[in-house]
């Protein structure tokens, strides 16, 4: 497994799309912080270009990177290796190197200029939906056999998670508005990662203000301190469940 | 040794292996024959656990495959079109290789040395030819001293000169008591080097006989005339 890990790794640190994806984190997070004197906003207009960009990266990037490395999947599939395996050193070190771009890229300024328990939560969960997005990608490339179909549903999951759930979940509050969907909306919620992790750091911020309809419904109900243990939970669910889907589809797969 | 038993495959609605059973033993030299589309390859990708059959059961030294990966430590692949990771010299894939197998005891680099493997270390795999490419693909299949090789149309792009070294490697290989698997379409390199033939057709296995035995059924002097012989009998049903 650890050689398969670190092959993987070395790999990516080669890749010159993960170095430019490092750049423009630390471009985007210098010059927040340049702009910005006050170290919440600077945090939140932060987190905002993360929760579009980190998700778009992981997921496109993993996918493409999976399609091609199908010829070292198959040869590994004929040496005396498990194909679990396979499939979780690959998740493990795009993974590794993922974040690693991810930390030095917006983790350094954020350590910086943030405060520190702030700054750490934000480099978490910034993890935290990088993993999810690889994991669903591997799930997308387990689905599909062809290239440019597992790259077109990968991009069809970023729009959904990004930009179309939230206009679903206004659609929805507006049709059912004269009835008592609160609790409803919670577990509607929780069917994103985004908005779970978007959550999640307003909790730390204490801006209720900007939490929005789902998120101040979210607050309300759990309480600071068990909302930020829910979200959390979920969020891992979100990286385990579709990484665990692939993982089975991928070991009866024909090559 | 390896034991193939009643394993179907469905590609969709495309049934490539149909209810097909058979027994290799150590020592044998088989020769996989049959048209284009036949299922040859994907009973061979079955054997190496790349494609799982729908139903029927594949045996290794008496124990099920089935979620198994150890007993590819005892097989040697050769595919048909070798794929390796592009941006890799060929130095770097056989040392990953080395490194995943892990085998301790001495290499066989009878083939890296004969091809001059040596030399070309430093190449990127993308900038191969298919024949330099098949090369790599048969050293590696002989590296580790398997019991079993499968060789996937072994010759195909090789020049003459490689071919027969490859030959020469193959019986040798075969008098040390290993089981040797090989489809290959080039009929008249068979007859030094093999000592049964499966036939098969449509997804199944058609016959399963000892090379004399095909020779005195079809009363044709060589394994090519007989395939042959066999062939232009079934195209004409």
């Amino acid at each position: 497994m650890n050689r398969l890990i670190k092959f993987v790794v070395l790999d990516m640190i080669k890749n010159r799309t993960i170095l430019g994806y490092t750049l423009l984190l630390a471009i985007f997070s210098w010059s927040v912080f340049g702009l910005e004197d006050n170290a919440t906003k600077g945090v939140l207009t932060l987190l905002n270009i993360m929760l579009l960009i980190v998700p778009l990266v992981s997921i496109i990037f993993s996918t493409i990177y999976i399609y091609n490395s199908s010829e070292f999947i198959d040869l590994m599939v004929s040496q005396p290796v498990k194909r679990s395996k396979i499939w979780t050193s690959l998740f493990i070190g795009l993974s590794i190197s993922q974040i690693l771009a991810f930390v030095v890229g917006v983790g350094i300024p954020l350590l910086l200029f943030a405060p520190i328990n702030i700054a750490l939560s934000m480099i978490s969960v910034g993890c935290i939906v990088s993993i999810i997005f690889i994991a669903i990608a591997f799930l997308a490339c387990a689905i599909t056999h062809d290239k440019s179909k597992g790259i077109g549903v990968s991009i069809m999951l970023w729009l959904y998670f990004a930009l179309l759930f939230d206009g679903l979940v206004l659609f929805l509050l507006f049709q059912f508005a004269d009835y008592p969907i609160e609790h409803i909306m919670i577990g509607i919620t929780m069917l994103s990662p985004i908005d779970m992790a978007r959550i999640l750091i307003l909790l730390q911020l204490n801006v209720s203000a900007l939490l929005g309809h789902t998120g101040a419904i979210f607050t309300d109900f759990f309480g600071t301190i068990i909302g930020t243990f829910i979200s959390t939970f979920v969020l891992c669910l979100w990286a385990i469940i579709p990484f665990y889907l692939s993982l089975r589809m991928f070991n009866k797969k024909d090559l | 040794m390896i034991a193939i038993q009643n394993i179907s495959k469905k590609f969709g609605k495309l049934t490539v292996l149909d209810g097909s059973s058979a027994q290799f033993n150590k020592g044998e030299c088989i020769a996989l024959i049959g048209p284009n589309g036949c299922g040859k390859t994907t009973l061979i990708k079955s054997i190496l656990g790349m494609v799982v059959p729908n139903t029927g059961n594949i045996l290794f030294n008496d124990v099920s495959i089935k979620n198994e990966f150890l007993y590819r430590n005892n097989i040697g692949y050769m595919p048909q079109i070798g794929r390796y990771p592009e941006n890799m010299s060929i130095g770097q894939v056989i040392d990953m290789i080395k490194n995943i197998r892990n085998y301790n005891s001495q290499l066989d680099e009878e083939l890296l040395d004969l091809y001059k493997i040596k030399d070309l270390l430093n190449k990127k795999m993308r900038t191969l030819s298919g024949g330099t490419t098949q090369k790599i693909s048969a050293t590696i299949a002989f590296l580790f001293n398997p019991d079993v090789l499968i060789l996937d149309e072994p010759t195909a792009g090789l020049d003459p000169l490689a071919a027969e070294i490859l030959k020469e490697k193959i019986i040798k290989e075969k008098q040390k008591g290993k089981l040797i698997i090989i489809t290959s379409h080039l009929l008249s390199e068979l007859d030094e080097l093999v000592t049964q033939v499966v036939f098969m057709q449509d997804g199944k296995i058609k016959f399963h006989k000892n090379t004399e035995e095909l020779k005195n059924d079809t009363q044709m002097p060589t394994i090519a005339k007989a395939i042959t012989h066999i062939l232009k009998a079934t195209a004409h049903e």
